[in-house]
């Protein structure tokens, strides 16, 4: 990649007052990565934005169908919410472990990180199965269109985040900590906690004001 | 087990789609055909399919983009020819089925295929060469942001030939779009086409933005970035933050079509105008998106010609933050008539007029810069100028649409269709053929014949006034747009006028497409040595035309804006013979872009026709090949300090400096 920065000749330095953070060139590729993750993870922000609107147009078009206080079940919610947390923390805990190279460390959290999530997806299934056979699937009505499609756009992202992990944890196994690897590590532990951040909005403006 | 697709969906009862189908497929298999009897396709995987190059995946961009300029003109020829032949008792030839095919398919490829492409493509030519820099942030999902775009394109003209493409126009409006009311593959077609290449787009937004805001020379601080620069990073912020919301909307219409939901149908409890908010979220910085670009093409090209720095140049950066952030506010003014009451059109009609504010300071700022300049009447130029008197006539007419009582009375007409043509062909489409007529030497190393530039320029400016003044009245007159059939005769004579000004553009495209061939015929003769035909004021023009794959052997010293002037009244170029080489790294080849891009055209094919084992298959397949080419290493290509100055050392031996 084009980030080394190249020679400058010697006559040419004459880096002008308050241009200190410019004149040293183009950024190291460690920086360029995150950057330009932390922009991928603002795009997708956006995305959730738009249904997070749609939900909120649609909330009340039920069509004579079900609401929100009949469907939701803020007990196993709320244990959603605890994995989904938790999960994060062990993720930040596995990344300062492997950025210190305590590898043993970094396998459990990552091990624990997936548990925690994959509990998370299996009682999010549990539940939208248990909404289905209810009789209030995704094309009962626009409320609940809204409903299945932000929460389980969320829920695809954590099944992303699951195999992603899995390959960064096979490739850790096989290639060892490389520059690359803690690259990615990096962006990984970034998305998941934007999926966090996405889920503590979902959880209050879905299911806490969808019980009142 | 082929789903929906059956041999009946070749349209072998209609004879236009039919022909143009395989006309399209006779022209793809020529190709192919060509390059396997020549053995090119070694050299072409080698140096395009795989390159990572930017300067090669931006001259892809726009080879793509003039090839759908042809598509969508063609499409306009045929709802013109069609307007002038179905007037009163006669029905013209294009059935109303077709008809609305044709207009869909004509916003689409001439929005998504053609305008953004091509300014994707010269951002991506440019922005890198003019900050100084060796390539992008994200050379490999550069590629990958290309092929998608190139999937999405393909899957479009696919259409032609097996099945149909959309008839619910060009940004698919439900309920039309509904499944209910489009029950074929067209709408499907448009969404998955759209999706995939929406993905390549915010892929290169991301790219884009990532590498001006991290990677540039040394020196070359904000406020020293070229103005094409700094309007290729608010395009790009705005491709961020707004195609998110278009996969998301387009998401919610394929639930519809695909799960059964309800976000936008007439029943239990769809709301269609929501769709129309959410896309138009979109749509409305879309047109930045497309202009901002071409706004900077215009600041490049007319300090360049004038021989003098840009006026205003702060204004200017101010002036398209200030679109930037604007952009996001006026959506609703594309449907004043939805009924949202008084306030709310008042609100969003002041802001369509405020934005043009910003726009008119541009304007000023390059008429101070060509006054007293002295100008050199080049073809750039010339689009330049066409494009600041076409353009202020299309603003205009834009700030009269945003009063709402005036939008109540011409919503829907061709007046509209007039304005935003006014706009798009006297902005973007000027602005592109500027930028291709300016920026070809560096990207060849020859320039482009100027007659025929001239030519082409003169058709396509009357050509333009010819076809689309005529609507103006049309609409004032009461004419509304999409019309198959003309059932007032009286508007014969101004449709015969447009007619002939669409003729008089095709012209001007023949001219272009001659100017090309006669160039390439006569490039010996016209070979740029200089590395700076037009005595021009950017880093990209320091290099040689064309540059080397490396841009730079040693990365330019910036002290000011317009940073290669500065140089060249100082004397010794940059990288002189004073110079002292590093050994740098580049980027090595990837066919990641190509082999993602062929299973996504696979899944969306599949995805169209509901074949649902292909499309698992090819999701499948795509996942191995990214986890696959994520497993394995990567390594740049090394090139040595001695390599470099030899390759350096032969260059300037070579050219008579």
């Amino acid at each position: 990649m084009s980030t080394g920065v190249g020679f400058v000749p010697e006559h040419g330095i004459s880096a002008a007052a308050g241009d200190a953070r410019s004149a040293s060139g183009p950024a190291s590729i460690r920086i360029t990565v995150a950057y330009g993750f932390w922009i991928f993870l603002l795009s997708d922000i956006i995305m959730f934005s738009t249904l997070f609107a749609t939900y909120a147009v649609l909330k009340d078009a039920t069509a004579g169908g079900p609401v929100g206080k009949d469907l939701f079940d803020l007990k196993t919610v709320g244990v959603e919410t605890l994995c989904l947390l938790f999960s994060s923390y062990t993720c930040g805990i596995g990344l300062l472990s492997a950025e210190h190279g305590r590898l043993r460390a970094f396998y459990l959290c990552f091990a624990l990180t997936f548990l925690l999530g994959a509990a998370f997806l299996g009682l999010e299934i549990s539940e939208f199965a248990r909404m289905v056979s209810e009789g209030a699937g995704p094309s009962r009505s626009a409320f609940l269109s809204g409903f299945f499609s932000l929460v389980g756009l969320h829920g695809l992202h954590v099944t992303a985040g699951l195999v992603w992990l899995t390959f960064m944890v096979a490739q850790t196994a096989a290639q060892g900590l490389r520059d690359y690897v803690r690259r990615r590590l990096h962006c990984f532990s970034l998305f998941w906690h934007a999926l966090d951040i996405i889920w503590v909005a979902l959880f209050t403006l879905v299911y806490l004001m969808g019980v009142q | 087990m082929f789903g929906k697709l059956t041999w009946s969906a070749i349209p072998v009862d209609q004879p236009v789609p039919l022909a143009a189908g395989l006309f399209v497929a006779l022209v793809m298999l020529g190709t192919v055909l060509l390059v396997t009897l020549k053995g090119w396709w070694p050299y072409l995987w080698r140096e395009w399919l795989t390159s990572v190059d930017h300067k090669r995946i931006g001259i892809m961009y726009v080879l793509l983009a003039l090839l759908m300029l042809l598509r969508g003109f063609i499409d306009a020829l045929m709802m013109r020819t069609q307007q002038v032949m179905a007037i009163g008792a006669a029905q013209g030839y294009l059935p109303p089925e077709h008809y609305d095919q044709i207009f869909s398919a004509h916003g689409t490829i001439m929005i998504f295929f053609m305008a953004m492409t091509f300014m994707i493509g010269l951002m991506n030519f440019v922005v890198p060469l003019q900050l100084g820099v060796r390539d992008v942030a994200f050379p490999v999902l550069n590629a990958i942001s290309f092929w998608l775009t190139a999937s999405g394109a393909l899957l479009v003209n696919l259409s032609l030939l097996i099945g149909n493409f959309s008839r619910a126009t060009w940004l698919a409006f439900p309920p039309l779009s509904e499944l209910q009311f489009s029950p074929d593959v067209g709408v499907d077609y448009y969404l998955w086409a759209l999706q995939i290449s929406g993905i390549g787009t915010l892929l290169a937004g991301i790219n884009m933005v990532t590498t001006i805001l991290k990677l540039r020379a040394p020196g070359m601080s904000y406020m020293r970035m070229p103005v094409f620069c700094w309007t290729a990073l608010c395009s790009s912020m705005l491709i961020v933050a707004a195609f998110p919301v278009l996969t998301a909307t387009f998401g919610m219409l394929l639930l519809d079509r695909y799960a059964g939901m309800h976000f936008f149908t007439n029943q239990d409890g769809g709301n269609a105008m929501l769709y129309f908010n959410l896309i138009w979220i979109w749509g409305h910085p879309e047109v930045y998106i497309l202009i901002l670009p071409a706004f900077g093409v215009f600041s490049e090209v007319i300090a360049t010609f004038s021989s003098k720095m840009l006026f205003g140049y702060r204004s200017m950066v101010l002036a398209t933050l200030a679109i930037c952030v604007l952009s996001f506010m006026v959506w609703l003014h594309h449907f004043f008539t939805m009924g949202a009451g008084a306030d709310v059109n008042a609100f969003f009609g002041i802001m369509s007029m405020v934005i043009a504010i910003p726009t008119g300071v541009k304007v000023f700022n390059w008429l101070f810069t060509l006054f007293r300049g002295r100008v050199r009447f080049e073809v750039p130029l010339l689009w330049s100028l066409g494009f600041i008197v076409t353009f202020v006539i299309g603003g205009l007419t834009g700030v009269l649409l945003a009063v709402p009582p005036a939008d109540f009375v011409l919503h829907n007409s061709v007046f509209l269709v007039a304005h935003f043509h006014n706009v798009i062909i006297g902005g973007v489409v000027f602005g592109a053929m500027a930028g291709y007529n300016y920026w070809f030497p560096k990207a060849f190393g020859f320039c482009l014949e100027r007659r025929w530039g001239i030519a082409s320029f003169w058709c396509w400016l009357l050509g333009f006034y010819l076809a689309f003044m005529p609507l103006y009245l049309l609409g004032l007159l009461g004419m509304t747009r999409r019309l198959q059939h003309i059932p007032d005769p009286r508007w014969k004579l101004l449709l015969e006028v447009a007619e002939v000004g669409a003729l008089l553009i095709l012209c001007g495209i023949g001219s272009t497409v001659v100017q090309l061939i006669v160039s390439i015929r006569s490039r010996k003769e016209r070979r740029d040595r200089t590395g700076d035909p037009w005595d021009a004021r950017t880093l990209e023009w320091s290099t040689p035309s064309p540059p080397p794959e490396y841009n730079f052997a040693v990365l330019p010293r910036v002290r000011g804006i317009d940073a290669f002037w500065d140089l060249k009244q100082q004397g010794p170029a940059p990288g002189g013979e004073t110079a002292h080489y590093e050994p740098i790294e580049i980027p090595a080849n990837s066919p990641n872009g190509f082999v993602t891009a062929f299973f996504a055209v696979v899944t969306g094919f599949a995805l169209i026709w509901h074949i649902g084992w292909l499309a698992w298959l090819g999701l499948l397949c795509a996942l191995i090949v990214l986890f696959a080419f994520g497993w394995i290493p990567r390594h740049g290509r090394p090139i040595s300090a001695r390599e470099l100055e030899h390759a350096e050392h032969a260059r300037r031996v070579g050219s008579p400096a």
